[in-house]
């Protein structure tokens, strides 16, 4: 685990702390999400009213407990993920937050007794694997350390 | 109505996103790190695209919140996926991300494993 504090903020990360802090940024977004979700499936599939049109419905679905936390835990999630984009690439981050897709399935059938087909499994072998391809490039190709500070930060991209 | 929810939760989540990565990534990384991250709630009102990303997300989300009640998760969560290949070209293209045969081939790897979950 990396050390969580930053001795001179203007600096930016090593390296070696920035790729760990990566995965642990991504293992944190994952599991907010899944569980954020589950909550709020939970919630909304339990309340008595259709939503879609009628934002009334919606003001009232937040009243529900599960819609709440799972509403709450989307938040930090949201956080989490901006960070996590701060120092990795989104072509990067989408695949490996795929994870969540195969959490989703299962919490679905564990959960919510939903069926899930017996072809989840291939599909979450694929996911795996194309998680494990895409892992193995590097985190962030549009930015280097030595370019974070100073005020080209902006500019960098364009030059490419 | 499944497939209209389901075009603007893909639609939403591709803008999003896209602002989003612009945005951090020109913050940098020191934002990744505890004392950062408490930071970033502050940071979302005063940064113009972030401001609109968290409009673009509120869209996708209520409407996912609606896709989710009438199907059911383990068809919505993936099915929302769609938005993957989009994203992916509007990386390399607008944001300049380098995707590599690697990358590519993982993507779409991924991205075969979540059609597969969507059945």
């Amino acid at each position: 685990m990396p050390e969580l504090e930053v001795t001179d903020p203007s600096r930016s990360l090593p390296a070696a702390g920035r790729a760990a802090r990566t995965y642990l940024l991504l293992a944190a977004f994952v599991l907010l999400r899944a569980f954020g979700n589950l909550c709020l499936a939970w919630g909304t599939k339990h309340f008595p009213e259709t939503l879609g049109g009628n934002p009334w419905a919606y003001l009232r679905v937040l009243l529900n407990p599960f819609v709440t936390l799972g509403i709450v835990m989307m938040i930090v999630a949201i956080v989490v993920r901006l960070a996590l984009l701060a120092v990795a690439d989104l072509s990067y981050v989408l695949p490996m937050t795929a994870i969540g897709y195969v959490l989703a399935a299962l919490f679905g059938s564990v959960f919510l007794h939903e069926v899930v087909s017996a072809q989840h499994w291939t599909g979450t072998v694929l996911i795996f694997a194309g998680v494990a391809l895409v892992s193995s490039t590097s985190q962030n190709t549009t930015q280097n350390t030595t370019q974070l500070h100073g005020n080209s930060a902006g500019k960098e991209r364009k030059s490419r | 109505m499944t497939w209209i929810l389901l075009s603007l939760v893909v639609v939403a989540t591709a803008l999003s996103d896209l602002l989003q990565s612009y945005e951090m990534k020109k913050t940098g990384d020191q934002v990744a790190t505890a004392s950062g991250m408490a930071k970033i709630p502050a940071m979302i009102f005063h940064k113009r695209y972030l401001i609109l990303s968290i409009l673009c997300l509120a869209v996708s989300f209520f409407a996912f919140m609606a896709l989710v009640q009438r199907t059911t998760l383990s068809f919505a969560v993936p099915a929302s996926a769609a938005s993957f290949v989009v994203e992916t070209i509007l990386a390399r293209f607008v944001l300049g991300e380098y995707v590599g045969p690697r990358r590519a081939a993982g993507v779409l790897l991924v991205l075969g494993g979540v059609v597969l979950l969507a059945r």
